[in-house]
């Protein structure tokens, strides 16, 4: 029996227990047993430091564990937490804890990672700065950023831009200090520093270069920084962010060679100058590197495990890939390969839109053969492709710049494809080290055919997750390479994709979703399979949602959006934006009388928010009666047609666009789709009602309309596509007819117009033969069933109104008239009131 | 309230309201002296369940209002804010989260629903 120790229970030390017990189930070991005790000195079990900031965004402490403290004990790890190694005695071979606790080694691996460098500057000790790198950092960081206003993050790198963005998620001003004259200095050349920046400044981040910090200043808590050029930035919180440093203490002090400036020396087998004793992880010193990242760490546990459980010494480290893709910001950022090419002659190719905040940089070699490496800021979804292109030393094609230009719409010969040109070797998960072979096979053999199962049966996607795009990828295009239709299935209850239940229920009838699932499905049913079907059963039948409440998502359920605290808001239509004083005053007087708090929308309405479920019917009763109608802001289904004011007031209009707004916006209200659908009609090219960015929108010419499609702000803004050109009112209402039909037939459930458009073969140029040119010859039909949807129209309010049955709907309890007593408001100190923080 | 049955363990019986108060396949809240508890019923398998209507992730008083449904056979319901999804038998997180729910036992006699407390 060999005992093996572990020091360090981190993301690196558990993956070599991990590891060391999947070797040992292979049957890969020489006979020879083990136990394993492992020493941690945080109080919990490792949890996974590089999604640590998930931890501000609500994801507990438990949820970020890499495995519970059940799973070491059902695998007779001897784990224990809160315990300092603090003594190595190498003659006795035993290790000895802060509390005494002496255990014995054959083996003993260092997992001690390292510790965040903290500069000598006066005053870093007083009370207000933090470090970022322990669930405890974060805690105290929660706690005072309570009371605090404005941050200051020292380091401009990696980790201090994710701290600066944890620190303005928290509410907080927001400053980053860096001392080189960019930012990411390790990872980006000078001009992609520079988007960064700009684009860092565009979310709200103050960025502060060249700047070195000479004192915190403050009494006992800080108030602000001093650097060495005299000025001065006011703060009441600093987290420090400048780099990490090796834990090598233990290791010093036990005579085990250290380098330089820090880290445990290892050999190619990662063993320490003591051959009993190995390093891994960040506290490993190789060729005169310190890896920061977590795919280098556990791509030395397994080799360690595999030495130890074979007792050959096959695989050795040979250094890894810096390669890096920056997460959670909120800007693409990434580097690869040799991000600079200082030493080697190469030939660059730079792609910059500084409108869109996007710098690419490709380094190729003389030849223009390989892939040396690049820079990626504003939009990195070619990076995983770029990365094993240059990893692999793929050929490139002949124009390679064309990997620079942003992806064409609706081209979608390019990334699937891309994939399968990759070699078996090449390594698609670097934090588990998966290559494309092992992933195909996991699909071909073994059935995996959706990334959950991938990730089940490989691991692969389990770490960082930067290469779940490209698994998906290799998952569809694997499959299709075997002939097998890829279909997006609905979930585990029914084996179809939206579009065929839809033309199932269209021509087979069905109303209700008990005889789709008795028809179609299996189970019970689940939370993302009601909603699809109650939409596609909208779509066909155009019938009141409202009959079948229970399978409606929360906001269908009760016909109004659910708002924190448990009540809800009340949105009327108000085409266009175009509204009369009476109906101004109306909304007015019943926000009055339920007390209920008033915004003006980004949709060009009204909002009135704070009705208790129960009030809903009786606020409903009185604007439908002043004329107001349901404004489906709870619906996938239309929700505003935005106008400028237009020719009849501007002296710059040419067409009357609120006119033609408040047409559209009646002609499409009610009409259930597979996402929401927006408008806007502009009356002329200045575009005030910001046409473009809509589903469909409408720009008035001298002639007539152009109109736009496919357009949508949100996560991803994309600007709409011409689809026509000066067609006049008539054209303009069928070409949307049948593209709208022709979206609600097709798209994928929650799918928009942009990402349905993106992945229509053909694109643009074949939406425009389906619209226009008829080349399906369904523009005949897509015409009557909207023709169908528009005449069948009733607001859904005024039905649940004028229904006594469906009003009983609307009460908190079953069995009492009481209403929730746990609803409370708090004023919001501008005369209205919001309900009390959750 | 009305204690109707009593059994072995400490478990007493409440009534909750009347099977018609419910809708079919779907949830409604009931009030048990202070306590505000969610109901469910699954057609599929005659089945009743009940559990707290307060959702443990933001503290809100919502589960009754959750969609239902089944995870490979096992009943659960998603709360209508994150869709944060519970089992109705343990009450366990199926999304891997550490929340829990207290469920509890569901009886139906002569068309009234009681909930075990
Ligand atoms: C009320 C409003 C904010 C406001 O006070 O101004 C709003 C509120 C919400 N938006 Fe919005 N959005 C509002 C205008 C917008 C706009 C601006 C616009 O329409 O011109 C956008 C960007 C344009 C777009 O959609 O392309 C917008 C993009 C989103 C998105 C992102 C959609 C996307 O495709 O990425 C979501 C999330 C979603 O729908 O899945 C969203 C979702 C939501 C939800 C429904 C989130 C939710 O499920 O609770 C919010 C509901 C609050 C409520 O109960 O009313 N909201 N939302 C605006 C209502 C407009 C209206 O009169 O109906
Ligand atoms: C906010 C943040 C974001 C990150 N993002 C990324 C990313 O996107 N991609 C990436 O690749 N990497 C990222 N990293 C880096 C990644 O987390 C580390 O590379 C990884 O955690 C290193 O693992 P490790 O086990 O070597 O060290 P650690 O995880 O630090 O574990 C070492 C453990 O050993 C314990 N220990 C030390 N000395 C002793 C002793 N004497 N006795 C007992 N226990 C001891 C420590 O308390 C610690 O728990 C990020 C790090 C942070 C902080
Ligand atoms: S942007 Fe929209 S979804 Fe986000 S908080 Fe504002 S209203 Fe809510
Ligand atoms: S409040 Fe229930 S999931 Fe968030």
């Amino acid at each position: 029996m060999k005992n093996i120790v572990v020091a360090g229970n981190g993301m690196v030390g558990y993956k070599f227990c991990e590891k060391l017990l999947a070797r040992q189930k292979e049957g890969l070991t020489d006979g020879g047993q083990f136990s394993l005790t492992v020493f941690g000195e945080e109080p919990r079990p490792a949890y996974d430091r590089v999604h640590l900031s998930a931890y501000f965004s609500g994801t507990s402490a438990d949820a970020l564990a890499m495995a519970p403290a059940s799973w070491y004990a059902d695998n007779s790890i001897d784990l224990r937490t809160s315990q300092c190694i603090t003594h190595i005695d190498r003659e006795a071979r035993t290790v000895t804890t802060h509390t005494g606790q002496v255990v014995a080694y054959d083996t003993l691996v260092m997992a001690t990672g390292s510790a965040p460098f903290v500069p000598p500057v006066p005053g870093v000790q007083k009370d207000g700065i933090f470090v970022y790198r322990t669930i405890e950092d974060l805690e105290a960081m929660l706690a005072w950023g309570k009371r605090a206003t404005r941050a200051v993050v020292i380091g401009g790198g990696l980790l201090g831009l994710e701290a600066a963005k944890a620190a303005l998620d928290m509410g907080l001003e927001t400053h980053v200090v860096e001392f080189a004259p960019r930012l990411m200095p390790r990872q980006l050349d000078e001009a992609g520093g520079a988007m960064l920046r700009q684009k860092m400044e565009e979310l709200g981040i103050r960025i502060h270069l060249s700047k070195n910090t000479a004192e915190f200043e403050g009494y006992d808590r800080v108030t602000g920084l001093r650097f060495a050029d005299g000025s001065v930035l006011e703060a009441d919180m600093v987290v420090i962010s400048a780099g990490i440093k090796p834990r090598d203490e233990l290791a010093r002090q036990s005579g085990l060679a250290v380098g330089p400036r820090g880290g445990i020396l290892v050999n190619d087998l990662l063993q320490t100058s003591d051959p009993d004793i190995y390093a891994i992880g960040e506290c490993a010193l190789h060729n005169s590197m310190i890896y920061g990242l977590v795919a280098p760490g556990y791509d030395m546990a397994d080799i360690v495990a595999t030495q130890l459980l074979t007792g050959m010494s096959a695989k050795t480290f040979a250094g890894f890939d810096m390669s890096t893709k920056l997460k959670l910001i909120g800007v693409d950022v990434a580097s690869f390969g040799d991000p600079f090419c200082e030493q080697i002659p190469h030939r660059t190719i730079v792609w910059e839109d500084r409108l869109a905040g996007v710098y690419k940089r490709l380094n190729i070699t003389e030849d223009g053969k390989h892939l040396l490496g690049g820079i990626l800021v504003g939009d990195a979804e070619a990076y995983n492709m770029l990365l094993q292109t240059s990893k692999n030393r793929m050929v490139l094609p002949p124009t390679p710049e064309d990997m620079l230009l942003p992806a064409r719409k609706g081209d979608t010969s390019s990334a699937g494809a891309g994939v399968m040109a990759l070699p078996d070797e090449a390594t698609v998960c670097s934090c588990e080290a998966i290559t494309k072979g092992t992933i195909c096979t996991a699909v071909t053999e073994k059935d995996a055919t959706n990334i959950l199962a991938i990730k089940k049966c490989t691991k692969a996607g389990t770490g960082c997750g930067g290469c779940v795009p490209m698994l998906n990828d290799l998952i569809t295009e694997t499959l299709k390479a075997q002939g097998k239709i890829v279909r997006k299935v609905l979930c585990e209850h029914f084996d179809l994709t939206r579009q065929e239940l839809y033309d199932l229920v269209r021509i087979n009838g069905q109303t209700t979703y008990a005889e789709v699932l008795a028809q179609y499905g299996k189970g019970c049913g689940c939370e993302v399979c009601k909603p699809a079907v109650a939409s596609v059963l909208a779509s066909v039948h155009n019938q009141l949602v409202a009959r079948q409440a229970v399978i409606q998502d929360t906001n269908d359920r009760y016909l109004a959006n659910i708002q924190r605290g448990g009540t809800y808001s009340v949105v009327p239509r108000i085409a266009g934006g175009e509204i009369t004083a009476d109906k101004l005053i109306v909304l007015g007087e019943v926000a009055k009388k339920y007390n209920l708090y008033c915004k003006i929308t980004g949709g060009q309405r009204i909002d009135l928010f704070g009705a208790r479920v129960d009030q809903l019917p009786y606020i409903w009763e009185e604007l439908i009666d002043a004329g107001f109608e349901s404004g489906h802001a709870y619906g996938k289904s239309l929700r505003t047609v935005k106008s400028c004011v237009g020719s009849t007031w501007c002296r710059f209009g040419v067409q009357d666009s609120v006119a033609f707004a408040v047409e559209l916006e009646n002609r499409y209200k009610g009409l259930r789709s597979p996402h929401k659908l927006k408008s806007g009609v502009s009356g002329c090219a200045r575009e005030c009602a910001e046409a473009q960015s809509k589903d469909f929108g409408i720009i008035a010419t001298e002639k007539g309309w152009n109109l736009y499609v496919c357009g949508n702000g949100g996560v991803t803004p994309r600007h709409a596509q011409l689809l026509a050109t000066d067609i006049d009112r008539e054209t303009c209402i069928r070409y949307l007819d049948r593209f709208l039909m022709f979206y609600i037939k097709t798209a994928e459930p929650l799918q928009r117009t942009a990402p349905w458009l993106d992945k229509l073969e053909g694109g643009m140029a074949y939406l425009k033969s389906v619209v226009i040119d008829d080349v399906l010859g369904l523009n005949e039909q897509f015409e009557r069933e909207m023709d169908y949807a528009v005449a069948t129209y009733q607001c859904e309010w005024k039905s649940v109104v004028d229904d006594e049955d469906l009003r009983g709907q609307y009460r908190h309890f079953v069995n009492a008239s009481d209403t929730d007593d746990t609803l409370a408001f708090v004023p919001n100190g501008r005369g209205q009131q919001q309900p009390a923080n959750w | 309230m009305v204690t109707e049955f009593e059994t072995p363990e400490t478990l007493s019986w409440h009534v909750a309201a009347p099977i018609s108060a419910f809708p079919t396949d779907g949830g409604a809240c009931v009030k048990i002296g202070e306590r505000q508890i969610a109901v469910f019923n699954f057609s599929h398998t005659g089945e009743w369940y009940a559990c707290q209507n307060m959702c443990p992730h933001k503290m809100q008083m919502i589960l009754s209002r959750g969609l239902t449904g089944d995870q490979n056979g096992e009943p659960k319901v998603a709360c209508p804010y994150h869709k944060k999804t519970f089992s109705l038998c343990t009450g366990e997180n199926l999304n891997g989260d550490d929340y829990r729910i207290e469920t509890y036992p569901v009886r139906v006699e002569a068309g009234m629903v009681y909930v075990g407390l």
